[in-house]
């Protein structure tokens, strides 16, 4: 591939479907791949899954050009099996460009594919933007818990370059009303879903207690350091008329179910008021608060990623400020 | 069963004020404290389950230089059968796909029935180790395992999808499998446990052991690099509240009532 490369580039972007729907990540991808593209450029997307003709119009009502993969191997989300099928695609189009969300799914698909591909993969990109006058892509990510953010920067092979996006981090573009794009049915070759095979799914399991109905949470992460300090937290709930949310590790630890976990691999919620304490803020927690709640961060490390997103912050210990915030609140309400 | 698995030092910075050298390229590590990756943590203790239920070999590998050698003999001291480093002046800028070159060179080398490795590292968290493995070797794969088991020759891996979603797949070996944290409780490895093993010879492997192009890894193969390391702005995002746990907390029930959280 010349330089310039990236004048006016073609970009493929592999759309995840979350339910019978299409995934919000679907349109960010299109929101990112547009301004990447330009006037002159061109943005496809590749759908894979089972009876999926309404999604694929209702893709084409944004994307230039969508290739639809309908097979029953592709009913359930198989990274491997997608890899399989859309190198080919990547193959015969040659995008200088390929974009899927760095999600769960997208995790478990884009490094594989992109070795597939012969192209080299940012993952999990918070900005990206052509760099070196169009021969190179240069992106900021997060590193070290994010603690710490690093700019990178990828050089395409001749097959092109590969990018992950982190879920959030780019406008979404809304969709037209009308259908303006090509639809393309696309072959499914017969080595695609060998050696891996869905049994089933599993649901989170059922639990007293609903978090992603309730207006006040009360998240507890790592900080809290023991199973026995919950009691502060759970009081501060009490007082607050709220539920006991946490991030992973407390849940790794085995002190609360995953039905309290938030985040990308727990549960989506969506309250007015969200207290995270102890948590660091990672992206995979963060991505499980929806809806823009007043959210408030109390943590002892000023450079907790969580104070980014938060709305109010407390740098403090939270042994200290939690119990401080249970009784002035209880003080309040009399 | 025969499993590898890939494992990685990395600076713990969960409790660190994280500063960045002058360079730019690198983050003050001085003061850190260095460990195995914590996800690797539990795709060793996945491995020696699965061992000791079925049997066979565990061999760790890790690539890095001397003081990585700290990681592999603590996966001896876990349990793990044999340990490598794979090292060389060759490797030295490697990009992600190189360093998973370097080691699917060094599986394909001996005798394997499963890859495991976390499904994350702390320090770049870029999650893509165990796809680019996998493909590398020809291998099937699956991410974020939450639970492992082997029967009749195949393995049955849960692992998380979407919106709290896990989904349970059938694997044939051989395979490659990232680890989520949370899937077992690794053991507890005592400092006696670590000088039981301190004397053991660690074998190193480089680029003509494994019979690698030195011109696909290191930085002569990276399409990748890194350009510069900064902080995240402070000062976007929180307001911060100051005080005394008092003060701040009468603050705090200010802005909760505001916002009709009391």
């Amino acid at each position: 591939m010349s330089t310039n490369t990236n004048q006016n580039p073609k970009i493929l972007c592999v759309v995840e479907r979350a339910g019978a729907g299409l995934d919000d990540t679907a349109w960010e991808l299109l929101g990112a791949a547009r301004a990447l593209a330009g006037e002159g450029g061109s943005v496809g997307a590749a759908l894979l899954g089972e009876g999926v003709g309404e999604l694929a119009n209702e893709l084409a009502r944004g994307y230039d050009d969508v290739w639809v993969f309908d097979d029953a191997r592709f009913a359930s989300w198989d990274g491997e099996a997608y890899a399989r099928a859309l190198a080919p695609l990547a193959q015969r189009e040659q995008p200088a460009l390929i974009l899927a969300a760095h999600t769960n799914l997208g995790i478990d698909f884009a490094p594989g594919f992109s070795v597939r591909a012969g192209v080299p993969l940012l993952p999990d990109c918070l900005s990206l933007e052509s760099a070196g006058d169009g021969s190179a892509w240069e992106a900021v990510r997060t590193v070290y818990g994010g603690k710490v953010h690093a700019r990178m920067t990828c050089t395409p092979s001749e097959q092109g370059a590969m990018a992950t996006l982190r879920a959030g981090a780019f406008a979404a573009a809304e969709p037209g009303a009308e259908v303006t794009g090509r639809v393309h049915a696309e072959d499914v070759g017969d080595d695609v879903g060998q050696g891996r095979r869905p049994v089933r799914t599993v649901e989170p399991e059922a639990s007293e207690v609903d978090i992603t109905q309730a207006a006040v949470l009360v998240a507890v992460g790592r900080g809290i350091e023991d199973e026995e300090n919950l009691e502060i937290v759970q009081s501060l709930a009490e007082a607050l008329g709220g539920e006991v949310a946490c991030s992973r590790p407390v849940v790794d630890k085995g002190w609360l179910p995953k039905s309290r976990q938030v985040g990308t691999s727990g549960l989506t919620v969506k309250p007015k008021v969200y207290l995270a304490v102890g948590i660091s803020g990672s992206f995979q927690h963060v991505g499980g608060i929806k809806g823009s709640p007043f959210l408030v961060a109390i943590n002892k490390d000023a450079r907790a990623p969580i104070f980014g997103v938060a709305d109010v912050g407390v740098v403090g210990d939270l042994f200290d400020v939690v119990p401080a915030l249970e009784a002035k609140i209880r003080e309040a309400k009399g | 069963m025969d499993i590898v698995v890939c494992i990685k030092r990395v600076p713990d910075v969960a409790e660190a004020d994280v500063e960045i050298e002058r360079s730019g390229l690198r983050i003050d590590d001085s003061d850190l404290s260095w460990g195995m990756n914590e996800w690797d943590t539990f795709a060793v203790e996945e491995a020696l389950r699965l061992e000791a239920e079925h049997g066979g070999t565990v061999t760790a590998l890790t690539v890095g230089g001397e003081d990585d050698e700290e990681v592999l003999r603590r996966a001896l001291a876990m349990g793990a059968d044999t340990a490598i480093r794979l090292a060389d002046d060759a490797f030295e800028g490697s990009d992600p796909l190189a360093v998973a070159t370097v080691l699917a060179a060094a599986i394909r080398k001996r005798p394997y029935d499963l890859v495991l490795t976390g499904a994350v590292s702390g320090d770049t968290g870029s999650a893509q180790l165990g796809g680019m493995l996998a493909a590398l070797l020809g291998a099937g794969q699956v991410a974020l395992a939450t639970r492992t088991a082997f029967a009749n020759g195949k393995l049955e891996v849960q692992h998380e999808v979407e919106g709290g979603l896990e989904r349970v797949v059938e694997l044939d070996l051989p395979a490659v499998v990232t680890v989520q944290t949370g899937i077992n409780e690794p053991r507890y490895v005592s400092i006696r446990g670590i000088r039981k093993v301190a004397s053991v010879e660690i074998p190193v492997e480089g680029a003509g052991d494994l019979g690698l192009d030195v011109a696909a890894v290191g930085a002569a193969g990276a399409r990748e690099a890194l350009s510069e390391l900064f902080l995240p702005p402070t000062g976007e995002g929180a307001e911060i509240l100051e005080g005394g746990p008092d003060e701040v907390a009468e603050k705090l029930v200010e802005r909760l009532r505001e916002r009709g959280g009391i």
